[in-house]
């Protein structure tokens, strides 16, 4: 498997009929384009609406003041914006230290990933060493234990080091990534023995050629491996409800679910602007690495 | 460097023993943050499950065994038999919706159309992935409100009196599926548009000119030839189904009663709030047993009914 294996769901022209008009197509698409087209886009219409609308609702509701922010008829388009709920979110929670937090375990998590399945999916491609099958085995079978089944375990471990209620306990379980090993293991697979062979000639030991060949031309793996990492660990909320007590160790999800607990639906569009606010780096990750993220997003489906 | 006459082929050698003895070094070296990691932190924590769900612990008094008590509640404790089914009427109702409008979907998108509309619904149907679990549940327990929700709002549009949305059984399971497909069938749908566009454009070609068109040509054409991946799309949409949280603790914390109450809530529940550590040890074992199945069922069905070009 190349690296081409990524590249599933990221064609832009799948056109299995788009711009052949030498294709017969069926006859009364052509006398009747309302009959079928006008149904499908209709329903592409309506389906793509029920996908933004939420969101849309979310920010312009944000948007309104928060004593009219429950008021009926709803407002999906931020038309009078107010900023009064994005100041009062501020008072309410302590949004700078919650951003902090999440970034903190979001981003260390990323890196570690990024650097242990390199090196890890470098040594299954690329290294010789007795029980390779056995071990790669192992690792990705890893990927079946859900996470729920390994709290309990993990949670008692983390009192047992020492780490209960910090950041620590959310990173250091995140590291090994079995899913991120695997996919550096693909990328190396995919890149060309030649360069190896090369530099091994000019008398590069196996570091050196790790290093300074392999390394950067893995850089994009790497990049699959950091958008994945940052897109699950941004977002997750079920181990930081466990392994985190006191509210200065919260990620924002946690810390966002709580202040929707104290404020109920006093003021909506205090509770929305935070949501609104925790989605800024994941719209800036979709708008600049929404190609990365799908392509590894699909990669495991083609293992 | 070697000591004999025979020139080349003999010095190479020691050279290759030496780099193979780097390499196995270096091998270990690479591997050993991964797998320490996993060690302590997945391996270690397996057999701990295990152990513990042979045991009452509360953590503060010491462990006691308990044989298979723990397992035993399983079928015995209402809370966690009703927790089951919901799981697995979830799934089932969860899974086909989000299947069937991402196979429509991908399928529609495949029609000829302007490039920027195609990916502009590409990325549409894709955002709600990019978004958390926890935030979206909470902005849809607003939108699903009784009294000020836009939902019941815009029903009353048509006509329709306002649904009790978050406080009526069926109501409140109907919602956290929505909230669950809303968010998820992206995925699904990503993993359709790529197997999708990868048919050769001949094949519907060579259908249209036999007469095969519409539903016909997808049944017969298109839907054989996507079937590894709407296998390997369903495996994989079961087994997130089977370990749904955010949603139900967000909208409903399980309620009302123990209507939207799942498998991993009650893992969480019986842990952390009734610190019964044995009882959620063993429900997480019975959870992991019917992924490995849904695993095992996977690789059976990929032998005999999908079709591998």
């Amino acid at each position: 498997m190349s690296s081409q294996t990524l590249n599933t769901g990221t064609n832009e022209h799948p056109g299995s009929t788009a711009g052949t008009p030498a294709t017969p197509r069926p006859y009364r698409n052509r006398r009747l384009p309302a009959a079928g087209t006008v149904g499908r886009y209709a329903a592409l219409a309506v389906a793509a609406a029920l996908t933004l609308g939420p969101v849309l609702w979310t920010l312009s509701t944000s948007l309104r003041t928060p004593s009219e922010s429950f008021n009926l008829p709803p407002s999906f388009l931020p038309i009078n914006p107010d900023f009064t709920a994005y100041r009062e979110v501020f008072k309410q929670i302590n949004v700078g230290l919650l951003v902090l937090n999440s970034a903190l375990v979001t981003g260390l998590i990323a890196l570690g990933q990024m650097a242990s399945a390199t090196l890890a999916g470098y040594a299954f491609a690329r290294l010789d060493f007795r029980g390779k099958n056995a071990i790669f085995s192992l690792v990705l079978a890893t990927m079946m234990v859900p996470v729920q089944v390994t709290i309990v375990p993990v949670f008692m471990l983390i009192r047992g080091m020492g780490l209960s209620d910090t950041l620590l306990a959310l990173i250091l379980p995140a590291i090994p990534t079995a899913f991120g090993t695997f996919l550096m293991r693909q990328y190396f697979l995919g890149l060309p023995h030649d360069f190896a062979e090369a530099a091994a000639l000019d008398g590069a030991g196996p570091w050196r050629i790790f290093r300074s060949v392999y390394v950067p031309l893995a850089v994009p793996g790497m990049a699959i491996v950091g958008i994945l990492a940052f897109n699950f660990h941004w977002n997750e909320f079920f181990r930081p409800l466990i392994l985190t007590i006191s509210e200065q160790n919260f990620t924002l999800p946690l810390g966002l679910v709580t202040l929707q607990g104290n404020l109920g639906t006093g003021s909506i569009s205090v509770v929305l602007a935070g949501v609104i606010l925790s989605m800024l780096p994941a719209l800036v990750v979709f708008i600049f690495g929404q190609r990365t993220l799908r392509e590894g997003l699909t990669a495991g489906a083609s293992k | 460097m070697t000591t004999t006459s025979t020139p080349p082929r003999h010095t190479v050698k020691p050279q290759a023993a030496r780099r193979s003895f780097v390499e196995r070094w270096l091998a270990m070296i690479f591997l050993a943050p991964t797998l320490l990691g996993m060690a302590l932190f997945t391996f270690l924590p397996i057999i701990g499950s295990l152990v513990l769900a042979f045991f009452r612990w509360d953590i503060i008094s010491a462990p006691e065994f308990v044989g298979f008590a723990n397992f035993a509640s399983l079928a015995q404790d209402p809370t966690v038999r009703v927790s089951f089914l919901n799981t697995i009427v979830f799934v089932v109702v969860a899974v086909i919706l989000q299947l069937g409008i991402a196979l429509s979907l991908a399928s529609m998108l495949q029609a000829r159309m302007p490039s920027w509309l195609r990916v502009f619904l590409r990325s549409t149907f894709f955002f709600p992935l990019v978004l958390s679990a926890a935030s979206v549940s909470i902005f849809m327990r607003y939108m699903f409100n009784e009294q000020f929700g836009v939902v019941n709002w815009l029903l009353s549009l048509i006509g329709i009196p306002a649904v009790p949305w978050l406080t009526s059984p069926v109501a409140s399971a109907a919602v956290v599926v929505l909230v669950y497909v809303w968010q998820n069938f992206g995925f699904s749908f990503l993993l359709f548009l790529g197997a999708l566009s990868n048919i050769p454009k001949e094949l519907h070609e060579a259908a249209n000119l036999d007469g095969a068109t519409g539903w016909k040509q997808f049944s017969n054409v298109t839907l054989p030839l996507i079937s590894p991946t709407v296998l390997v799309a369903s495996v994989m949409a079961i087994i997130s189904a089977l370990q749904v949280f955010d949603q139900p603790y967000v909208l409903t914390n399980g309620g009302p009663g123990d209507s939207t109450r799942t498998a991993v809530m009650v893992i969480f529940e019986s842990a952390f709030q009734q610190l019964e550590f044995g009882e959620a040890s063993a429900i997480g074992l019975v959870l992991t047993v019917l992924i490995l199945a849904v695993t095992a069922l996977q690789f059976r069905l990929s032998r005999r009914f999908v079709f591998y070009q």
